[in-house]
């Protein structure tokens, strides 16, 4: 049994992305799988699980609970939530947590795996009705979620989580120091388990036709280099500063343009630092963008940054690679630690980044090789290994309740 | 004897807005003013038609019928080239009252820029362009030439009044500002500092806010104001003095000041009270210059507008994203200007209307003042990004079309 929270095409974040693509490797290596989700809706392409939906909520009324700001009022336990009311994540959680213990009963699972604090208390819940283990995934921390020191409720959740957890799957080495350093827990229950990316699905027919972004594109063919970071607009991504490095690496060299899709709370700030800078033409601002808006924004990226202050893994990293970008990436990024053929820096050295995106920028055969080689090192993680070391940490976590 | 009088001088402007112009509209569609949704405060037709309704309309057909019944009422209008565009386009019969109203001879045209733009700071040969060519579509449109110069938001200063001067306007109007006038009345005529043959018509703004600002106000001490006790406050503030300059925005009757506030019918019954009185008059804005000497001489080094408590700039170039984006559009002035590509020309100059900066104002916001924020946009951010996408774009005209000025960011 699988506790998650989203998955494509109604998901806000990554998190719905991993999951999806993990049940799918799963499923195919053999696994039954029952994955609750908060909301009512189709999924279109999930045939290989089945999905029982634990409110009648739809994914736009689930968005609007903000599942990933953590500043947005938490401080109910679930006992004082009241569970109708269903525009409170609180209420929502309750019921979700009423759902999974009804569920659980009939099911029997062998395994219970619960990703992040969304579903921890209901995966507690489901351990204590069964005798099935507790698997926890930890694909972000409120740590990671806050970017300093979070809502003391979501870390009680996560603490009573990992405590109870027979095993735990961190997505990345960091997220695993994070958990041992945080929350004191042993580092032997603590798996890393990368998450991958699933090439078939970007090999659906997409072909970049060079007209999504006709200005980037124009500028390309003047000798511009586009850098890009597909992302929310949030202080864990530390886009402030990669503005500042963007205006230093300006001052050097002339020819960059920043491609900054997405949107969250902190647009009007880096809209705001940008033209303090002298730097607002180069930054251009897309919005939230899907489908083919979103792709065409790797694609007409010549080099890809991940800035984050805090990134458990960072998937957008491999699709960047995928969509042939040369990638700069923060050594406080999980995905850094599989990836070789990469520009890595610290999240706070702008001088670094600058000299970096200079680098490639100014080095036709520099930018060619990372482009390349990357490609390279991303076709080898797949969901496929995924799968495999969550059988094995399934069997162990059995055994572990067994004994 | 010449006998004292008011000024009275509305101002009548629409911007063309820019739509939600995206960073993918951008090299592609070159539409920046043509909002596609028609209910929104971006679409400027449904805007222009909106206020066409509530105030050009009632409004004018209120002045008609003034100067019919009385033979002294006098006034001077301000009406930018872009207003008269779309008026052109969306309600032909309020261009064709503003006619009648001037075809009377005692409705003065007031010179400005047609674009309603700040170019006086930033470009001075852009700047006489946008001057010669408001003067000659008034010539085309009324058949008058203009002889007296405001400039956007009633912006001011020591060296506009040399160049109105240079150039050969007689008179020039600007903010009546305490700092300024210290202990003298804005109810004179005075002369600009430096100049020999131009005059200066300073605002009276307690009494022309009176009006514009203050008059549906429920929770001004003095609500609801009646037209007599107005006409005693004009009547006392004249006494031994020779004009009243009570400048304001047309679209105070019936836009800012709905026609349910009771503006129209207060406003008709103060000009026959300001009349029973037989040495009040009015005067059109040259009028007033012919009748008056200066009595002194103004210096205002620095400029000051009409807007604000501050009465500056900074609600056009405060903060660094208005300052950026001034910045852009005017540093493309030369490559735009050699293209000859008129279509270019009037949409780079379209871009220069002073709204597009004052929508990305942030400063109310600063000051927790977010409802002072008039705005057809989600917020200065929002205002900010469109502006910037559609300047990428001209410069993607030029460089496409006419190979200059090679792109940038």
């Amino acid at each position: 049994m699988m506790l998650g929270w989203e998955l494509p095409p109604h998901n806000s974040g990554g998190l719905g992305v991993a999951c999806y693509y993990m049940s799918k490797a799963l499923a195919l290596q053999g696994a039954n799988i029952d994955f609750v989700v908060p909301y009512d809706a189709v999924h279109p392409t999930v045939d290989f699980m089945k999905i029982h939906s634990a409110t009648r909520l739809t994914p736009l009324e689930r968005y609007g609970l903000g599942a990933y700001d953590s500043d947005k009022v938490l401080d109910k336990p679930l006992s004082k939530a009241d569970i109708n009311d269903l525009k409170d994540m609180r209420g929502v959680q309750k019921r979700y947590v009423k759902y999974v213990e009804k569920l659980v009963k009939k099911l029997n699972p062998d395994v219970i795996h619960a990703h992040d604090w969304l579903t921890i208390e209901a995966g507690m819940r489901a351990k204590e009705l069964t005798d099935a283990p507790l698997v926890i995934h930890v694909h972000a921390t409120e740590f990671d979620r806050s970017g300093g020191t979070g809502n003391p409720l979501i870390h009680e959740i996560e603490y009573q989580g990992l405590m109870m957890a027979d095993r735990i799957i961190a997505v990345s080495q960091i997220t695993k120091n994070i958990i041992m350093q945080k929350y004191n827990i042993p580092g032997d229950k603590i798996e890393v388990v990368h998450n991958a990316i699933d090439v078939e699905s970007l090999n659906d027919g997409y072909q970049y036709d060079n007209c999504t972004y006709k200005y980037l594109e124009a500028l390309k063919s003047e000798g511009y280099t586009v850098v890009v970071t597909i992302t929310r607009f949030t202080i864990q991504k530390g886009l402030t500063f990669f503005v500042k490095a963007a205006a230093k690496a300006c001052e050097k060299y002339d020819k960059l343009v920043f491609l900054l899709a997405g949107d969250g709370e902190q647009r009007d700030e880096l809209i705001d630092l940008a033209a303090d800078l002298g730097i607002a033409d180069k930054i251009f601002f897309t919005g939230f963008v899907r489908g083919k808006q979103w792709r065409d924004a790797y694609s007409v990226g010549d080099i890809f940054v991940m800035s984050s202050v805090s990134e458990p893994f960072g998937l957008t990293a491999l699709e960047a690679a995928h969509h042939g970008n040369a990638l700069i990436l923060t050594n406080q990024s999980g995905v850094s630690e599989v990836l070789q053929s990469v520009f890595k820096y610290d999240y706070w050295d702008e001088n670094m980044l600058a000299d970096q995106i200079i680098g490639i920028a100014t080095s036709d055969s520099l930018k060619e090789s990372m482009q390349q080689d990357v490609k390279r090192e991303y076709n080898r993680i797949s969901w496929n290994d995924v799968a495999k070391k969550c059988f094995h940490i399934y069997e162990s976590a059995r055994q572990k309740v067994l004994s | 004897m010449t006998k004292r009088g008011i000024v009275l001088y509305l101002h009548a402007h629409q911007p063309f807005r820019v739509r939600k112009y995206s960073v993918f509209d951008t090299a592609v569609n070159h539409d920046y003013f043509d909002e596609p949704d028609y209910n929104t405060e971006r679409n400027n037709e449904q805007v222009f038609k909106k206020v066409a309704n509530k105030s050009y309309r009632p409004m004018n057909a209120m002045l008609e019928k003034l100067l019919a019944v009385h033979p002294e009422f006098k006034i001077s209008l301000s009406i930018t080239g872009v207003f008269i565009e779309q008026a052109e386009k969306w309600a032909p019969d309020v261009m064709e009252s503003f006619k009648r109203l001037v075809a009377t001879g005692r409705v003065e045209i007031v010179a400005e820029t047609y674009y309603h733009s700040l170019a006086f700071f930033y470009s001075r040969t852009e700047f006489e362009h946008q001057v010669e060519a408001h003067k000659a579509k008034i010539r085309e449109v009324f058949g008058v030439e203009t002889n007296v110069f405001r400039n956007t938001e009633l912006s001011y200063n020591d060296e506009m009044a040399k160049w109105a001067e240079g150039y050969g306007f007689k008179g020039i109007l600007a903010e009546g500002w305490d700092p300024i006038l210290q202990w003298r009345s804005p109810n004179f005529m005075y002369r600009p500092a430096g100049t020999k043959n131009i005059s200066l018509m300073m605002k009276n703004y307690r009494l022309s806010d009176d009006i514009a600002f203050r008059f549906g106000d429920k929770a001004w001490p003095q609500w609801p104001l009646s037209s007599d006790t107005y006409n005693d406050w004009v009547n006392d503030s004249i006494t031994d003095k020779s004009i009243v300059n009570l400048f304001m925005d047309y679209e105070t009757f019936g836009e800012h000041q709905w026609a349910d506030t009771g503006i129209f019918e207060f406003y008709a019954a103060f000009i026959g009270k300001w009349l029973e009185n037989p040495v009040n008059t009015f005067y059109t804005v040259s009028g007033a210059v012919d009748a008056f000497k200066p009595i002194g001489e103004i210096s205002m080094p620095d400029t000051v507008t009409w807007a604000d408590t501050e009465r500056d700039l900074t609600a056009w170039t405060g903060n660094s994203m208005q300052r950026e984006s001034l910045r852009y559009v005017y540093s493309m002035e030369n490559d735009i200007m050699r293209t000859n590509d008129l279509e270019l020309i009037s949409d780079w100059r379209k871009l220069q209307t002073s709204d597009h900066f004052y929508y990305m104002c942030t400063k109310w916001f600063n000051d927790g003042d977010v409802h002072a924020y008039f705005s057809p946009y989600k917020s200065p951010y929002d205002a900010f990004l469109y502006y910037i996408n559609a300047i990428r774009d001209l410069r993607w005209r030029l460089h496409n079309k006419h190979h200059t000025g090679g792109l940038n960011g």
